[in-house]
Formats: structure tokens, sequence, C-alpha cells
């Protein structure tokens, strides 16, 4: 318990020295274009395959769900969109990517510290955390929205290409089911979790990483954390999110 | 000039430094030597501010350095160069990024300045056309290079290094030893050492402090060093045969 409220308190007090003034903004926006590559573009793939397949799998779990002919053919599509829209894409593409880019980021800031690399940072008057951590907040808050609009549109198309190959709705059904009684606000939702799923994942595993003490083996210890914490506190924020946006 | 007045640091309950006064003076090569593990690496990360000192005073110049808050520090860190027992390269970047960091953090140089200050301090610590190699590809002792320039790059007054020629071989690791007894005049920078290596004691010790758990035991220069009587100094001096025969057949 003593541990959690510690961490709790150097959680906040490391998020003070991340969002303070930018020492030089043109450093700070060259560091974040790298970190778009590195935590934005190199994770289109996993997310594209992994929402592929999601896709297909909610569509025919709908349709063996709805085999009974008192329910509309159309309702297939309109319950993969659904889902994939409100849950998958943005919680089940925040829970890989806590595990790829959490991971990576606890290890990468993990190394610095034992490093010492943090340490030459400080020596020289820069303020390391914000240098370090502040690209990636930023890079992946605004990325992320991009991975989840990328993961629904592969997800209903795995769902239309698997679910018409399997033979178990027709692309006429499917195509009209997810145009039916379709509401933007959803889109929405999905999104502004994303965004705040984004933030925890990251800084959740910077503070992981930034703390860590020794050697490999901690930086190792700091990067399974790292996915362990920024994947509960998501599931929890996913929670409450979900009542609060709609309710 | 850098002052410590009495610095006392623990962990938890473990005393790792008791009561270490030194005058470190411009110019000049200051070492602390001592055995692995009798707490130089601590009390040099105390001196520049890295570790809070649980006790003492230190002076930059005139301005008492732990009395500063952080923005005041920060003033003086731009003046500080520092050389981490592990060189502390970033790995993301090149040879020529790491070295024109400062610059690009704290000057407002066009980049040709930039490159050719970048350029000036790696052929002064002899690395050439590397400038677009990664740490990784270095060996250990052009990393060490790498970092000495890096830490040189802004013309610091302050120069700490931390073991620069520990896994050195001899002949790399008196090269280095010259190279910071070199830029030391050169610049007039206060440089403190860290080192448990007997060259470069005897090489650059103009001033020498000798730390043993944690206290200081002895100090005083290359020369004073053989003929000290301080008993556990002697042991870590001649710690090896050769260094024993030189002092029986000098005597
Ligand atoms: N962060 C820390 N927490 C607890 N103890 C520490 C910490 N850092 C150092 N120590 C302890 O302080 C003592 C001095 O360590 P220090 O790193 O200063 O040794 P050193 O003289 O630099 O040795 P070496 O020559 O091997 O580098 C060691 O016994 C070490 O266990
Ligand atoms: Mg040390």
């Amino acid at each position: 318990m003593f541990r959690f409220l510690s961490g709790f308190g150097s959680y906040w007090i490391l998020m003070g020295k991340v969002f303070s003034k930018p020492e030089k903004p043109s450093i700070y926006y060259r560091q974040t274009m790298k970190e778009l590559v590195s935590l934005g573009l190199r994770s289109i793939g996993i997310v594209t395959i992994i929402s592929f397949f999601m896709g297909a799998v909610i569509t025919l779990q709908t349709a063996y769900n709805t085999e009974n002919p008192i329910y509309p053919t159309y309702l297939i599509g309109l319950g993969a969109r659904d889902s994939i829209i409100l849950e998958f894409s943005s919680t089940i593409v925040a829970l890989i990517l806590a595990g790829k880019v959490g991971s990576n980021i606890a290890s990468e800031i993990g190394t610095m510290r034992v490093t010492e690399q943090i340490d030459a940072l400080e020596l020289m008057g820069v303020n390391s955390a914000s240098y370090i951590i502040l690209p990636k907040v930023i890079a992946t808050v605004l990325f992320n929205p991009f991975l989840t609009l990328i993961s629904i549109i592969t997800g209903i198309l795995g769902g239309w290409i698997v679910g018409t190959t399997a033979d178990v709705t027709t692309s006429q059904d499917y195509i009209y089911g997810i145009q039916y009684a379709f509401i933007p606000y959803y889109i929405t939702y999905s999104l502004i979790k994303t965004v705040i799923f984004a933030f925890i994942i990251t800084t959740v595993s910077a503070h992981q990483g930034y703390h860590v003490e020794g050697g490999s083996l901690e930086v190792g210890r700091a990067s399974t954390k790292a996915v362990v914490y920024s994947s509960v506190t998501l599931l929890l924020f996913n929670v409450i999110l979900t009542q609060l946006l709609l309710s | 000039m850098i002052r410590a007045e009495h610095i006392s640091k623990t962990f938890g309950d473990r005393q790792v430094l008791t009561d270490i006064s030194a005058l470190f003076e411009p110019g000049k090569t200051n070492l602390i030597i001592g055995k692995s593990g009798s707490g130089k690496t601590v009390f040099l990360k105390c001196l520049v501010g890295l570790l809070e000192v649980d006790e003492g005073k230190i002076w930059y110049n005139d301005v008492l350095f732990t009395g500063l808050d952080f923005h005041g520090k920060k003033e003086i860190r731009k003046q500080m160069g520092m050389l981490f027992q592990g060189s502390a390269l970033f790995d993301s970047m090149s040879v020529e990024e790491n070295v024109r960091f400062p610059l690009d953090m704290f000057t407002a140089m066009s980049y040709e300045e930039k490159l050719e200050r970048v350029n000036f301090c790696l052929d002064r610590v002899n690395i050439v056309n590397s400038n677009k190699l990664f740490p990784s590809e270095l060996s250990g002792g052009m990393r060490k290079r790498v970092a000495i320039a890096r830490a040189i790059a802004l013309k610091p007054r302050f120069l700490f290094c931390d073991e620069p020629n520990s896994g050195l071989d001899p002949k790399t690791s008196i090269v280095i030893d010259e190279l910071i007894r070199e830029i030391t005049v050169e610049l007039n920078m206060t440089t403190i050492v860290n080192t448990h290596d007997m060259n470069s004691v005897m090489e650059n010790g103009e001033k020498i402090i000798f730390i043993e758990e944690g206290e200081k035991c002895w100090e005083g220069n290359r020369n004073e060093i053989l003929q000290s009587d301080c008993r556990l100094l002697n042991e870590f001096v001649f710690a090896n045969s050769l260094a024993r025969q030189l002092k029986n057949s000098s005597k």
C-alpha cells in the first residue's frame, strides 16, 4: 500500500517535470517527429493485422449468435460495426499497444537511466523528464486516434471479407448493416478513449522506466511492470469513461 | 575553483561519505583515488548535484551551489562537463549528434558553426572520420573519447571524469590522461578525476585526495604519495608487487 502511494506520488511529480516549459521548442519538435515514426508509424502494421482478424471473428460470432430467422440479416453488419467502434478498436488496440509501445518506452528510458544517459542530460542542465517523455506523449496522443481509425476501417473490412467468404452474410446485407442506424458520436467516443489511453500507456510506462535502479535485469522488470500497470489502469479508465461518455 | 566542506552522504542507513572537505583549483588535474566501492562516484555525483548531500556545503567559485534552487543549479551546470564511468553517450544519436547536442540545446550558433566546433572537439580527442557512426559501433576507448569531446563542447569551466581509463589498455589510457591534462591547462578548467589507476596517479597527480570507506585519509601530490606513512594509502599504492619492488629498491 505504501509502495503504491509513493509510486502514485512520484508519478505526479514526474508529470510536473514533464509538462514544464520546453527549453528549446525546435529540439522538442524534432524529437516528436522521431517518436511519431517509432511509436506511431511502426505500429500501423500490427494494428492492421490484429484489427482485420478481430473484425472477422466478431462478424462470425455475431452471425452464429443471430442464426435465428427472427433477427434481420443486416444485424450481423450492424453488430460487428458497433462492437468494433465502441470497444475493440479503442480498448483492444490500446491493450496491444500497451504491450508493444509500453514495453518499448519503459525499456528505452530504463536503459537510459542505468547507463547514466539521464544523468548526463541532467548534468548539462536539460530537463531530462520533459526532453525524453514529452515528445513521446505528444506523438502517441496525436497519432493513436489515426491508429484507431485505421483499426475501425480494417476491422469492418475484415468482417466483410471473411463474412462473405464464409457465407454467413451477403455483401449486400453486411453493407446495409454497417450503415444502418449509424451514430457518429460512437466514433467520437472511441477517439476520446483512445487519446486518454494513449496518455496512460505512455506516461505510466515512462514513469516505470524513469525510476529504474540497478542494471539490465531491473530494466526488464520495469518493462514488464509497465505493460501490467498501464493495462490495468487503462481497463479501469475504460469503465469510468464508458459510464461518463455513454450514460 | 570548487570547495567542498564537510560533505556527508547516507543511503538509507548506510553511511557512504563521512565529513569530506577538499579544495580543487583551476588549471590543475585533481585526482580522487580509492578502492572500488570507497565512494568516489558518489562523491563526484554529490559535487555536481546529481545526488543531494545530507550535510555539508559545496562552493563553485563564490557561489554556494548547495544553496541554489533548480534554476540556479542549472546555470552552473551549463559550465560543467562530465565524463561518466560508462561514457553515457546517447545511443540513439550518432557521434556527431552526441557532441553537437549541448550546442543545439544551449547556443544560438548556426549549423556550420556548430559543425566546426564539433569537428574541432572530435579532432582534439583524435576521433576522425567517425562522425556518422553510432555509439554501439565504437570501441570502449573511442566512446570515452567521444564523451570527452561532448563534455568540452561548450568550453566548460569545470570538468569531471569518472574513471576515464578503466577498462582500457595502458597505452590508450595514457593518451586519455594526457588529453585530460592538456585540455585542463588549455581551458584553465577545474578538473576532477576519479581513478584507481596508479599510472594516471603518477602521471597526472598534481593534487591527490585518497578516500577510504567514504573518509578522506590523505591529501598531497604525486611526489609525496611515495613517501607517505599513511598505512591505508600505502596498501593501496603498493598493492602490486612491481610497485613494492620499486619502493624497496629506492630505499
Ligand atoms: N544509489 C545507491 N544506493 C545505495 N547505495 C549506493 C548507491 N550508490 C552507491 N552506493 C554505495 O556506495 C558505495 C560507494 O559507491 P561508489 O559507486 O561511489 O564507489 P566507487 O568508489 O565509485 O567504486 P568504483 O571504483 O568501483 O567505481 C558502494 O558501497 C555502493 O554500494
Ligand atoms: Mg565509481
